[in-house]
């Protein structure tokens, strides 16, 4: 059980290193943020994994705090992506 | 499979820093920094330090990324030419390489087999009052510490308020998004019931006055953001009063056995457990107070400025 | 392995899969709007099963009541993110959403 497990939560990590295309090309930065709540989803689901083997419990309460504070982020996002009266362009990035 | 995990890791770690670093946008800096923080927090749990994870989870990422993205909507443009200043300074690279070869050669000069002050703080850890080594060293051994941090975190709070710029008033229709208001609504009591568990795992497990402070800081940012509540005001004597409980109880604590003849953070043994929680859930007010004074209030609307909800 | 392991390990393998399919259409959709559509709900099925199979194998009610308590509060955040990101999204920038058409 322990290897399957750990296999899944390599297997959850290369999904974040595959969202990483995403973050790289963008083009928005709300594409990137997107991608950022991917990796806290994913990267709770490689905590509880992690937390299974004896001994690691406490790792069960940072999914716990993660998923907590996630909204935190996505208020503050969302307040500055509609609040800042940048141009429509400036989020843009040239491609690399 | 756990050396791929951590291969895994230790690729995705350098290769976001590497983004961060690159990106001429500060939103696009900022977001990256959010994903960064996430995988380090992983890589805090693989390298078997489930404290510094949760440390990082609450206020590396949770509230260090609303504060960064907070701050982003108070900024104006992005310079254009970050990266041709950059250009213009190669000491800076060299300053960098040299750092990084002297903390190599640093960790590398640690002696590979020395267990530390581990045992030590594992033969004494009866006398703490607590079952966590950390929350015995942190709170009983080196309580002095903590002590002087809060105090910083005192004067942190001070200069956060004093340079934080005048915001908007809060509006008395904030509620009625429903949206927000549904979300404030549903996360309060699992904030508060998440940080007073955190406080109670701090006896025996990874948590504390820190974490908890963080989570509790966070209901009251997602009320500063909404606009149901403006920054705290030093004016108020709710906002002093949660600025100075914690410091004036550890203080309490502390001075306390002088009295009695011992010394100065000198816990009593048999109530050493019930002062050390005591403490922390004043700390965990405290905490949350001096998060919270670092966010100013949202930004007034600019002149022509468009798009406000 | 009980009949309990093979149940559990099942429902990891579906999460597994839920989560991939929720990483290509982070990847593959076409803009912001879908692919948030992919992140806050495939995603969380995925993470939902992943859950599932872990609190089968815990063993105690409490580890498996903090594990559904941990999906119970990623599913109430995603919700919230999905329809105050869109709505952002929709509003400050002006992105239109993808009408269908290839992108160039």
């Amino acid at each position: 059980m322990h290897e399957l497990r750990t296999g899944l939560a390599f297997f959850l990590l290369l999904n974040i290193l595959a969202g990483m295309v995403r973050v790289i090309r963008g083009p928005t930065v709300t594409d990137r943020f997107i991608v950022a709540q991917l990796f806290g989803t994913t990267g709770v689901g490689v905590l509880i994994l992690l937390a299974a083997d004896a001994g690691r419990d406490a790792l069960r309460d940072v999914a716990l705090v993660f998923a907590l504070l996630a909204p935190v982020t996505v208020v503050a996002f969302v307040r500055f992506a509609v609040g800042s009266d940048a141009a429509p362009g400036s989020d843009k990035e040239p491609r690399p | 499979m756990d050396v791929l995990l951590d291969g895994v890791l230790a690729l995705c770690l350098p290769l976001l820093a590497w983004l961060v670093l690159r990106t001429e946008s500060l939103s696009q800096a900022v977001v990256l920094f959010v994903a960064f923080g996430l995988l380090s927090a992983l890589g805090w749990a693989r390298l078997e330090a489930p404290d510094i994870a949760l440390v990082e989870s609450a206020v590396g990422t949770g509230l260090t990324g609303a504060l960064l993205m907070h701050t982003l909507s108070w900024t104006e443009e992005t310079p254009p030419d970050i990266r041709a200043r950059g250009r213009r300074r190669p000491w800076a690279l060299l300053a960098v390489a040299a750092s990084t070869l002297m903390l190599g050669w640093a960790v590398l000069a640690l002696p590979a087999d020395s267990p530390g002050l581990g045992p030590l703080v594992e033969a004494r850890r009866e006398e703490s009052g607590v079952k966590h080594p950390v929350t015995a060293v942190l709170l009983n051994f080196r309580g002095y510490d903590t002590l002087l941090e809060i105090a910083v975190l005192l004067v942190a709070a001070l200069g956060a308020r004093a340079v934080n710029p005048r915001s908007e008033r809060p509006t008395p229709d904030a509620g009625d998004d429903p949206l927000t208001g549904e979300l404030f609504r549903m996360m309060m009591p699992a904030l508060l019931l998440v940080a007073g568990y955190l406080v109670w795992v701090g006896d025996h497990g990874p948590g504390g006055a820190f974490q908890a402070g963080a989570i509790l800081a966070g209901g009251g940012v997602v009320a500063l953001l909404t606009m149901r509540m403006g920054p705290p005001r030093l004016s108020s004597w709710q906002v002093r009063w949660a600025l100075l409980t914690g410091p004036m109880l550890f203080i309490g604590v502390a001075v306390a056995p002088l009295f009695t003849g011992r010394r100065l953070l000198e816990l009593p043994r048999p109530y050493a457990g019930t002062l050390i929680f005591v403490v922390e859930l004043a700390l965990t007010v405290t905490i949350a107070m001096v998060l919270l004074m670092f966010f100013p209030g949202t930004r007034p609307p600019r002149a022509g400025a468009e798009g406000e909800p | 392995m009980s009949p309990l392991d093979f149940l559990s390990a099942a429902f990891l393998f579906g999460g597994g899969a839920f989560c991939l399919a929720g990483t290509v259409g982070v990847l593959r959709f076409p803009d912001v709007y879908c692919r948030l559509h992919a992140l806050t709900k495939v995603d969380n099925l995925g993470l939902g099963l992943v859950v599932v199979g872990l609190a089968l194998q815990s063993g105690s009610w409490a580890t498996a009541l903090k594990l559904l308590l941990v999906w119970f509060f990623v599913l109430i955040s995603s919700a919230f993110t999905c329809q105050l990101i869109a709505r952002a999204a929709l509003r400050g920038r002006g992105a239109a959403p993808w009408g269908g058409r290839r992108e160039p």
